[in-house]
């Protein structure tokens, strides 16, 4: 056990922090509430939250690479809209699921390609897609459409059964399949390990011979597959398709990955910990609606505070190597 | 400095023949009760919040910062006057509601400095906070109410008019009294050499750290007072939709005006013209007849190309300035 404390870097200090934060919030939750400490509970944050984790799960790549993507949240929106009105119009299930996904990456690459080719600053390309995602959205239509396929209505009411009596939906299987993916890809490629290398130092990365542009390409196109796919997840959780859907959702998965621990200068995090930060975000609101009384805007102040408590542990343990 | 203005005047020029041969009323202007009417005021009145927080964005730009909590913080501007003015609609009243939000912004704009300037944190993630808690503070404020007034004094801040509308005069005076105080003091220039290398100004004897501080103090006033006239102008505090996604139309703005994004040079005649595009393009769309929210696409493919017209530039300038550093 020593042994491991000491071999324990403190890179992975922050993804402690959140995770003692995620079972300080639950204990709160457990010790105020009966009925808090159940399975289904915890179930429930994986079904209200699938989606998040998907786009959280995208956006740790493209922070840890050292951008951002504020498209994430329109891409969420067109997805549903695409989806919604597709089915609609009476494509098959298949089709619509390639379309979305294939609309998404493609979005993707195209950002990552301005950002690369033309060294544009990621936050004001990522701010285009955003507004391009979105006016998309109102050109399809500018009312909500709801989904009344009944295979695409089954997948989405059908639940699992695990022991113990908690039940999940298909969407929790998919998150966690996303994660899984993810955790393999950053780990054990030489895709993931040129994604750390860039974040940590470009030129360096480069002068190294690694593949810095298919790296920093890449993980807009992983984004914008993310988006897309949580653009489905979220359509099966809502069962409409609407250009006002996931209206600050960027905000909610950045928010998660840096809970998470993950550095914003890039170079440092973990799939993990983006993983848990969305739980840590999904526990206050449960919280919050246990409670009762308290209005649900709380949320986004204490998801604020959270924010700010997280950026300065990341300041204080890790010196970042610039100070500026 | 003219080759930068150059690009975002033909644009503007642009926009408006195109509303010229789609309306061609759209450049009449009469004179009713004393006061000013017609499509350009109406793109100058519209466009007077984006102009105002624009100008505190390039600012913050200009020390390679961003704000991203204008949004929020007008929106807390106009709650926290719409609140305080209740029913009442005395002048006084209002004058005291509007100092006491503005004094609140002022603090919010402390806060981002403390983030920045003091922990050290990027600017983009410390505003980030506020934006994101501040509209629960905005919500908290109104009890998630829309909160209307009646309250003609306060009414004048956003749809008053003084031959022109009194926002666009408000905005101008702001534009007027920064073109001022940085562009006839050296402090433009020091609020530059702060965007070019803080630690380098610094060693100079520049107080960075202060400057950074000023900026975002100035920023969050600024979107204070944009705040109050959104507020104003329909007499009503809406905690959730005041001010959404001005941040954005703000970034926008400066960056169409070629204030370059990695900080260290700003134009606020660029800023003005930015505006004023992001403004006459929402008011087109609308007179063209395509729903509102289609904006969203023509901004976006704004963007992208007035980006890709400044590439090579941000090119050069950036590969110098890693030289710069490294060396």
């Amino acid at each position: 056990m020593t042994a491991l404390a000491t071999r324990l870097p403190s890179r992975f200090l922050p993804v402690l922090a959140t995770v003692v934060l995620f079972v300080l919030t639950f204990g709160v939750g457990s010790g105020l509430y009966d009925g808090f400490a159940s399975g289904q509970v915890i179930a429930n944050l994986f079904i209200d939250n699938a989606f998040l984790i998907v786009l959280a799960a995208g956006m740790t790549f493209v922070i840890l690479s050292g951008g951002i993507d504020l498209s994430v949240g329109s891409v969420v929106a067109l997805s549903t809209m695409v989806t919604a009105s597709g089915l609609k119009d009476g494509w098959p299930l298949p089709l619509v699921v390639i379309a979305v996904l294939l609309i998404g990456s493609t979005l993707g690459l195209l950002m990552g390609l301005v950002i690369h080719k033309f060294d544009i600053q990621p936050f004001i390309v990522t701010l285009a897609g955003m507004f391009l995602a979105r006016g998309l959205c109102f050109l399809i239509s500018v009312e909500s459409v709801s989904i009344k396929d009944t295979t695409f209505r089954a997948i989405a009411t059908a639940v699992i059964e695990l022991p113990g009596g908690v039940t999940i939906t298909y969407n929790v299987i998919i998150a966690l399949v996303v994660v899984a993916v993810a955790l393999y890809v950053l780990h054990r490629t030489r895709f993931g390990r040129t994604v750390y290398a860039v974040g940590g130092n470009e030129q360096s990365a480069l002068l190294m011979g690694l593949k810095t542009a298919r790296a920093k390409v890449g993980v807009y196109v992983i984004s914008g597959f993310c988006s897309a796919l949580a653009g489905l997840l979220f359509s099966l959780y809502m069962l409409s398709g609407y250009g006002l859907h996931a209206v600050g959702m960027e905000l909610e998965a950045i928010a998660a990955v840096v809970i998470g621990g993950t550095l914003l200068a890039g170079g440092m995090g973990y799939v993990l910990g983006s993983l848990t930060g969305v739980l840590v975000l999904g526990t206050i609101q449960t919280l919050i609606s246990f409670q009762g009384t308290l209005s649900s805007w709380w949320t986004k102040i204490v998801i604020g505070a959270l924010l700010l408590v997280f950026i300065a542990v990341q300041r204080g343990l890790i010196r970042p190597r610039q100070t500026t | 400095m003219k080759n930068r203005l150059l690009w975002p005047l033909l644009a503007l020029a642009a926009l408006l023949l195109l509303n010229l041969v789609v309306t061609p009323s759209f450049f009449e202007m009469r004179i009713q009760d004393g006061h000013l009417y017609g499509g350009l005021v109406d793109v100058l009145k519209n466009g007077a919040p984006t102009l105002l927080i624009a100008l505190g964005m390039t600012l913050v730009i200009a020390t390679r910062g961003i704000d991203l909590s204008v949004g929020a913080v007008a929106a807390i501007a106009g709650a926290v006057t719409c609140v305080h003015i209740g029913t009442s609609g005395d002048v006084g009243t209002a004058f005291v509601g509007m100092a006491i939000a503005l004094v609140l912004c002022a603090l919010l704009g402390l806060w981002n400095g403390f983030l920045v300037a003091g922990l050290g944190i990027q600017p983009i993630i410390a505003t980030l906070v506020l934006m994101t808690a501040g509209r629960g503070v905005a919500m908290l404020v109104t009890e998630g109410q829309i909160i209307t007034v009646n309250n003609d004094a306060y009414r004048q801040v956003g749809a008053g008019f003084l031959v022109l509308p009194i926002s666009i005069l408000i905005a101008l005076a702001v534009l007027g009294l920064v073109a001022l105080t940085t562009r006839k003091t050296a402090l433009g220039m020091l609020i530059e050499s702060v965007g070019v290398n803080p630690e380098a100004s610094r060693l100079a004897g520049v107080r960075a750290k202060t400057i950074i501080w000023t900026v975002y103090v100035f920023a969050a006033v600024c979107a204070g007072i944009a705040g109050l006239m959104i507020s104003s102008n329909v007499s009503a505090a809406d905690a959730n939709n005041a001010g959404l996604w001005i941040e954005m139309d703000a970034i926008l703005a400066v960056v169409i005006g070629g204030t370059s994004l990695a900080g260290g040079r700003y134009s606020l005649t660029g800023t003005l013209l930015g505006a004023l595009i992001i403004q006459t393009l929402t008011t087109t769309v609308y007179t063209i007849g395509v729903a509102p929210e289609v904006t969203l696409v023509f901004k976006a493919v704004v963007v992208i190309a007035v980006c890709l017209v400044q590439a090579p530039k941000a090119r050069a300038a950036l590969s110098f300035r890693k030289v710069a550093v490294s060396s």
